[in-house]
């Protein structure tokens, strides 16, 4: 009879990278067919022109490095920043462009800087923060959703704008795009209009706008799943949310009629999935258990801040960005206690 | 001591102040968004290296070990005095393009740490040859950068070269054409890093095959003496 000798660790997750990122895949399900559903194919084709981009350059820059290319392709990691890319793109963004984020954020963002698990910033968003700031036009010209277009691309013609850049004839871009809503809060906010009267147009719904709302509440459905599963930890969305809902609400609370009630901003632009998807990326979040309370909360804070007196409507990737440097030094301040150990006195 | 072959390219390629030594960041990153700009910065620090490094050489059997420091400073500052108020005379547009980066020549780490580091321990010819060829080292990384990035995010090359070289040089601007959109974060601060970062890269790739072309010479060169060698290892 033997008797096997085991080291620490004894008990195991079965969590594996691979695993990991099929289930982030699998919880993303929701939220991409909400967004297709309202807001046509170029969502679908622009995830399979990103996943086809970051597979090929994570193959080519694996094999550079003289890393089994294989078996790190199989990880999905790529795979997931792709989409993440993709679905934070406007519908109708010229390919050479999502080509480019892409390239971006797996060379420079993510290998560059030692491949994944190394790199210290979040690699869709830095590649969405690159297009944003280098492309501003094409970056903000997003559709309105299906319900209250005015013009319905079929899948031929939206293909042919993503392939060539131009619209269909007969088409201009004012007809088919619109600001979003966080686009339009903002301008009929610099017009001095209130709160009350902007949101009597149509394009309002019970919390955020008409169509965006509910392609949030699928996508919290998706961060819900992620919960229940244990792949992402609860701290970092509840830190965001609560640090968005309480930032807001305080100004909220004195200016009820310059500052959108706190329901409207987590409903908004990439509020949930940023909190349940983007910012808890293992490799550039915080680690500790009071670190990724901190961090969520601070990037809540800060998408708050940018949103209502910064340049950019949303704010999603730029806070991310921003508490992606300060991870490290949260990590830092908030080691948990080894058990047993007690605090040290004098003497 | 070291020869003047050696000066050059010390200063032009293995002890590159931008490229190897990480010196002079700051004007670096700052003023290469475009090749002139690059270009421009680049003559006057070369310019305030030779004329620094000269007068150091001159003096250094004179200044005391305690207050050299100072000194050298003393002696810098005022070579970027003359350049700065020379550019205003002369190149009045390109000096308000560089605004506050000539009289920043002064904090420059290159030119102090030259004038430390070789200038105050050689003589005078070697010393002004080293100024010449660690600016020019300098001023070509700064010009290549500042190329780069003006090509990568506004589709130009040479833009403002009138600044220079008077209106007759307006012809020479190379430009992609209007249809090309330009992607402004090679403009912007982040591009600087990431240029400077694909450089460095290049000059060790470059560096590596030279080495390997050369272990490779060495090897076929005497082939007999390595099997020779072998079985007395073995």
């Amino acid at each position: 009879m033997k008797f096997p000798v085991h080291t620490s660790p004894y008990g195991q997750l079965p969590n594996s990278v691979t695993r990991l990122m099929a289930l982030v895949l699998l919880a993303l399900v929701p939220g991409v067919a909400a967004l297709v559903w309202y807001f046509g194919w170029g969502v679908m084709i622009n995830i399979v022109i990103a996943t086809t981009t970051a597979v090929a350059a994570e193959a080519v820059i694996l094999r550079l490095r003289h890393h089994r290319v294989k078996r790190t392709l199989m990880d999905l990691s790529a795979v997931v920043t792709a989409v993440l890319l993709a679905i934070s793109l406007p519908p109708l963004l010229p390919w050479w462009l999502t080509v480019l984020g892409t390239l971006f954020a797996i060379v420079f963002v993510k290998h560059l800087y030692g491949g994944l698990g190394y790199n210290p910033f979040n690699p869709a968003m830095a590649a969405y923060v690159l297009l944003l700031i280098s492309f501003p036009v094409a970056m903000t010209r997003w559709l309105p959703p299906e319900i209250l277009a005015n013009v319905q691309l079929t899948f031929g013609q939206t293909l042919h704008t993503i392939l060539t850049g131009h619209l269909p004839d007969a088409l201009t871009w004012d007809a088919v795009t619109s600001a979003t809503p966080l686009d339009e809060m903002r301008t009929q906010l610099e017009f001095n209009k209130t709160i009350s009267e902007i949101r009597q147009s149509p394009l309002w719904g019970d919390f955020g706008a008409r169509g965006w709302e509910w392609v949030g509440n699928w996508f919290l459905v998706g961060g819900l799943f992620l919960l229940w599963r244990k792949v992402i930890a609860w701290q970092i969305p509840a830190g965001m949310l609560a640090g968005l809902l309480l930032t807001a609400g305080l100004f909220w609370m004195f200016d009820p009629e310059t500052i959108p009630f706190p329901g409207f901003h987590l409903f908004s632009g990439g509020m949930i999935l940023g909190a349940f998807f983007i910012a808890t990326d293992p490799v550039t979040a915080s680690t500790t258990p009071r670190g990724r309370l901190i961090y969520g909360f601070l990037i809540g804070m800060t998408v708050f801040i940018i949103r209502t007196w910064g340049g950019y409507p949303d704010a999603v990737a730029f806070a991310v960005l921003l508490m992606n440097m300060a991870a490290p030094t949260i990590d830092y301040y908030t080691q948990p206690k080894v058990f047993g150990a007690r605090k040290e006195e004098d003497g | 001591m070291i020869g003047y072959r050696e000066i050059i390219k010390e200063g032009l390629w293995n002890n590159n102040q931008a490229l190897v030594a990480l010196l002079g960041l700051c004007p670096l990153l700052a003023v290469s968004n475009t090749l002139v700009n690059g270009m421009g910065l680049g003559i006057a620090t070369t310019l305030v290296l030779v004329a620094s490094n000269t007068t150091v050489s001159l003096i250094r059997n004179w200044v005391r070990q305690e207050v050299r420091l100072p000194v050298f400073v003393l002696v810098i500052a005022s070579f970027v005095t003359a350049v700065e108020l020379s550019m205003n005379a002369w190149f009045h547009d390109l000096y308000k393009i560089l605004g506050i980066f000539i009289p920043l020549i002064v904090t420059n780490c290159t030119i102090v740490g030259r004038a430390e580091a070789f200038a105050s321990r050689n003589n005078v010819p070697r010393s002004a040859l080293d100024g010449l060829s660690i600016g020019t080292g300098f001023t070509l990384v700064l010009m290549v950068l500042g190329g780069l990035r003006e090509l990568i995010g506004q589709g130009t090359l040479f833009s403002g070269l009138h600044l220079m070289f008077g209106e007759g040089a307006r012809g020479l601007v190379f430009s992609l054409g209007d249809d090309y959109h330009g992607l402004i974060l090679a403009i912007l601060p982040p591009g600087a890093f990431f240029g400077l970062g694909l450089l460095i890269a290049l000059k060790y790739l470059i560096d590596r095959r030279l080495e390997e072309r050369a272990a490779r010479k060495a090897v076929q060169a005497e082939p007999a003496t390595d099997t020779a060698a072998a079985p007395a290892e073995g």
